[in-house]
């Protein structure tokens, strides 16, 4: 976990960026992948073995849920979805991160010292 | 009960996580491979752009654990597999574990159950024993009970005192029971109002004794232990109010103590109660134990105060008798020195028990020792599979504690073995009874033994794993891997830890075989005294006591002794009888008194020296082998006669007089109306106290004279228990003693004969705590000296065969082989003359404490420490050179060729 932690921007942003993936639509890890990756436009470093254990971590805390079945490409795969409890997390999170950083934007934001 | 249903489908879970898994590589690979790359390729990419697959899913399943707990089970599972495929390791581990957790799990039961306990009476630190000492009485210090108290003591103190809820007074006594079956001489406790109640034990059946059971001439009662009232009545619930011959005196039982119940440290059958007629008491008369049960809170410098305000009062109440000044004993400077009770029940063994554990301790130590050693060299052996496991990504805490749990693992499963080696231990012990130790019935493995073994093997796990985990653990992993399996010389700094160890192993085996060595000396020295009786193994004793209720006029009682002693002598094989009052070492409390000389002058008021006094028979010299040093032995003419003769120790003569043969004629009393007795003959010393003890002054009266006891009408009273000793090859025997048995009973059927036993089980008896002492440092020494050996021949071993090319090189380029031998021996001289160098000065200080137990051997006695200096030497060497000889056979063709 220690990895994990290291290569996101900070703890829980790469469970806020699944979650808010999955709100959109529920769809298996390796399409939650790409889909992070793409839209971030590849700023963000994501070792695509990291999102594993952040869903592990998601599923126990039962904000999303997890069933097999069958990709777009036909393939057996665990499709993951937001749960009720999930989507109110997702809200708090993504709340308090606005919050911090708009914070953050006000001290670094230029000539208004 | 969320997470007890995630525990049951984990593994479902985690066989989903790795098949989720395996399909997004796949997927990746798809993808890849459609976008042209080759599939080796594709599949490559993929696993880069996913990262380490292990460690993801291990993350993923960290998630749905207790990590802490589930990582531990994992390091154990680990570690017993590891254990398990090396078994040899494994066992001599196990083994030397076992075998120090063991020895001091059995020391420490008995230390805890001897020393640490309180005692097993209800409430007992508020128990105490009233001692007292009077150094101003010369000859006192001689007795080893110091001042014991009066009846008229008894009364001061009992009714006068501040600070005790109950206080009385006993004394050890034996007694004869007749009409049972055959006559049988049984242990009794005399005891006065007070005793039981200080105790506070309540009988298992019936009452204690009341006041009512203690007035002289009324009704007789006694009490029975359990014990006796299981193996003469078998357990009769019935036996209250019935009568038993006690001395040939019809007692009525009222009461049976419960099981276990023990008086201080003595097992006893009855207890007969003390009734001292108040009118007739004197202020001496100084023979019976004091004890009592403090008030709560009162200490025990306040009872002191308490008894020294009782003092004054104790000599203005009573007297010695019209025309005596009961305010002589002021010069005896009486001081009360009150002792809680558990101090009088151990004596002086706790220095014994300590010195013991202390030196299992460091046999334990270099047990640890030996275990870093061999740890260490396992875990040198282990060095890739480290290295593996850190490239794998286990952190450096991991493998520290993945080692640690097995060293604990291995302490723990030792200590478990341990325990079982204990338990045979103690049983050995308990059932060979050494050392007379007190309240050795009371030894058992109870939970705060069990407590401690526990404790032990964990931290003795912790100890010898974390030297290993904390030299290797944190190694740079990256040329481990690279030169692992490869035999370079080892680096300096890595065999410091072996070499320290070996040297911390062999100064701690000097230390215990200096212990050793100088129990050896001790018990050496023990043996060359003369403890004034000649081949104790030929010497017969038995006890035998002619209460007046049997025969009723003195003379008559010491004819019938002489008879048993014709008899006796009649029986084949017996070379002489006589008896005694007592045997030296035998324990008895001593008799004692003020004794005058007729030729010396004494101021008004001043009491002379108190002496020892015994009562030996005619034909008893002879016997023990005493000799006599001036004049002659008294004669059965004479003690009939009632002649007033006497005979005195060789000291008390020299004291006395100057020279044994200047006492000869000379005339003793030890009171007024005594009659002078003249002084016939001169005795060796004899070691009354035992061996280690100096030799009383000793005044031997006839067995029958004028006054015997204290001044009284002037009657004539004889000795009425006895110690016979009978000198013969035969003695021991289980023939010879039926042989005796029968000629006692030959000249009375109703003489129960007790104490029977050789004058050698006696004087083992009186040495038992010093053999026992030398035993265990024994057996501790040669354990330590025999894993130093092995450490020894585990480090030049092992340097051997890290040094193998080295040595072929040097054999190669054409150094002899002899210079081979050389170098390693000089390692192994080096390593253990630094140790015994420490070893040397550590013992200097330590053997100090050992001081008491010694005897005739100073503390830092030269020849002891030479010798053992010299011996570790020799034996380091020894252990040296069997693999120091294998590597001068080192083929240098061979050595090199080795890679």
């Amino acid at each position: 976990m220690k990895k994990t932690a290291k290569r996101d921007l900070f703890p829980g942003a790469l469970e806020m960026m699944i979650l808010q993936t999955l709100r959109r639509q529920p769809s298996h890890g390796y399409a939650l992948v790409q889909h992070i990756k793409q839209n971030s436009h590849d700023l963000l470093q994501i070792e695509e073995g990291s999102l594993y254990p952040a869903l592990q971590r998601l599923l126990k805390e039962e904000l999303v849920k997890a069933e097999w079945g069958v990709s777009s490409t036909n393939r057996r795969v665990r499709i993951y979805k937001l749960t009720a409890a999930g989507a109110r997390h997702l809200e708090r999170e993504v709340s308090s991160f606005e919050r911090m950083l708009e914070g953050i934007t006000h001290v670094l934001a230029p000539g208004e010292l | 009960m969320n997470w007890l249903r995630q525990l049951i489908s984990r593994q479902r879970m985690y066989g989903e996580l790795s098949e989720e898994i395996r399909e997004h590589l796949d997927e990746k690979t798809e993808e890849l491979v459609a976008g042209g790359m080759s599939r080796e390729e594709a599949a490559y990419a993929a696993r880069r752009e996913f990262g380490n697959v292990n460690l993801v899913e291990e993350n993923g399943r960290d998630i749905w654990r207790w990590p802490s707990v589930e990582n531990f089970f994992a390091d154990v599972r680990y570690s017993l597999r590891m254990l398990g495929r090396n078994p040899l390791f494994t066992a001599v581990g196990l083994l030397t574990i076992a075998i120090g957790i063991g020895a001091n799990t059995a020391v420490f039961s008995v230390v805890n159950s001897v020393l640490l306990k309180p005692l097993n009476y209800p409430r007992s630190q508020e128990l105490v024993a009233l001692h007292q000492i009077a150094p101003g009485a010369a000859g006192l210090a001689d007795f080893r009970n110091g001042l014991l108290l009066s009846p008229s003591m008894y009364f001061t103190y009992a009714e006068q005192n501040r600070t005790f809820q109950a206080l009385g007074v006993w004394f050890p006594d034996t007694a004869n029971v007749t009409g049972l079956a055959e006559p049988e001489q049984v242990r009794a406790v005399d005891v006065s109002d007070g005793v039981l109640q200080a105790l506070a034990v309540s009988p298992a059946l019936g009452r204690w004794f009341s006041q009512g059971d203690q007035i002289p001439r009324g009704p007789e009662r006694v009490m029975l232990s359990y014990g006796y009232w299981q193996r003469r009545f078998g357990g009769d619930r019935g036996v209250i109010g019935r009568n038993v011959l006690v001395d040939s005196r019809s007692r009525e039982i009222i009461g049976v103590m419960p099981q276990g119940f023990r008086f201080l440290d003595t097992d006893f059958d009855l207890i007969v109660p003390l009734a001292f007629e108040r009118g007739k008491v004197i202020l001496a008369g100084f023979g019976y134990h004091g004890i009592a049960r403090l008030k709560p809170g009162r200490t025990i410098a306040e009872a002191n105060t308490d008894m020294i305000r009782m003092l004054p009062i104790w000599m203005d109440s009573w007297s010695n008798g019209p025309g005596t000044n009961p305010h002589i004993y002021e010069t005896w400077k009486i001081t009360p020195m009150i002792r809680p009770l558990k101090q009088e029940v151990l004596g002086n063994v706790n220095e014994v028990l300590w010195v013991v554990m202390g030196t299992i301790g460091l046999v334990m130590m270099i047990a640890c020792a030996n275990v870093t050693n061999l740890l260490l060299v396992r875990v040198e052996s282990r060095q890739q599979e480290l290295a593996v496991r850190a490239a794998l990504g286990a952190g450096w805490a991991r493998i520290v504690r993945g080692l640690l749990v097995e060293s604990v693992l291995l302490g723990l499963m030792g200590g478990a073995l341990g325990v079982g080696f204990a338990y045979a231990g103690v049983h050995f012990l308990v059932a060979t009874g050494p050392a007379n130790l007190p309240r050795l019935s009371e030894i058992s493995i109870e939970t705060r033994t069990l407590e401690f073994a526990f404790l032990l093997s964990v931290l003795s796990g912790l100890l010898f794993g974390l030297i290993p985990a904390l030299k290797y653990a944190g190694r740079r992993t990256t040329l481990d891997l690279r030169s692992a399996g490869r035999t370079i010389s080892v680096s300096r700094e890595r065999h410091r830890a072996r070499n320290l160890l070996v040297i911390g192993q062999m100064a701690m085996a000097v230390v215990l075989l200096v212990s050793a060595g100088l129990m050896i000396r001790t018990f050496a020295a023990l043996r060359s005294v003369d403890p004034g009786f000649t081949d104790a193994r030929r010497l017969q004793l038995m006890r035998i006591a002619i209460p007046g209720s049997l025969v009723a006029e003195p003379e008559r009682v010491t004819r019938m002794q002489n008879e048993i002693a014709d008899k006796l002598g009649a029986i084949p094989g017996v070379k002489s009888v006589g008896f005694a009052s007592e045997m030296p070492m035998e324990g008895f409390d001593s008799d004692w008194d003020a004794v005058y000389a007729e030729d010396k002058t004494y101021s008004e008021g001043e009491i002379p020296p108190l002496r020892l006094y015994k009562h030996i028979s005619p034909g008893f010299l002879e016997t023990s082998g005493t000799r006599i040093i001036a004049g002659r032995e008294l004669t059965w003419t004479e003690v009939y006669g009632l002649r007033p003769v006497a005979m005195v120790s060789e000291n008390l003569a020299r004291e006395m007089w100057g020279t044994p043969s200047a006492a000869i004629g000379k005339r003793l009393r030890e009171y007024s109306s005594m009659a002078w007795h003249e002084v016939i003959g001169v005795l060796q010393d004899v070691r009354e106290n035992g061996v280690q003890e100096k030799s009383p002054e000793i005044v031997y009266w006839p067995p029958i004279m004028k006054g015997l006891f204290g001044p009284g009408p002037g009657t004539v009273q004889a000795v009425r228990t006895v110690t016979f000793a009978i000198r013969s090859e035969r003695a021991g025997t289980q023939a010879f003693q039926g042989e005796v048995r029968q000629a006692v009973w030959s000249v009375n059927s109703n003489l129960p004969l007790a104490s029977v036993r050789t004058m050698q089980d006696v004087y083992d008896k009186s040495v038992a705590r010093t053999s026992f002492t030398l035993v265990m440092l024994g057996i501790a020494g040669t354990m330590a000296m025999a894993l130093g050996m092995i450490g020894i021949y585990g480090v030049i071993s092992y340097t051997v065969s890290q040094r193998r090319r080295e040595i072929g090189i040097r054999l190669a380029l054409g150094a002899q082989r002899r210079d081979v031998l050389q170098m390693l021996l000089g390692q192994g001289a080096r390593t253990a003359l630094v140790g015994v160098a420490i070893g040397i000065v550590s013992a200097l200080g330590l053997t100090e404490l050992m001081r008491s137990l010694l005897f005739g051997v100073s503390a830092q006695d030269p020849a002891t420490f030479a010798g053992v200096a010299v011996l570790l030497t020799f034996v380091a060497l020894l252990a040296s050179y069997f693999p120091a000889r294998r590597a001068m056979l080192v083929d240098p063709t061979v050595a090199l060729r080795y890679e």
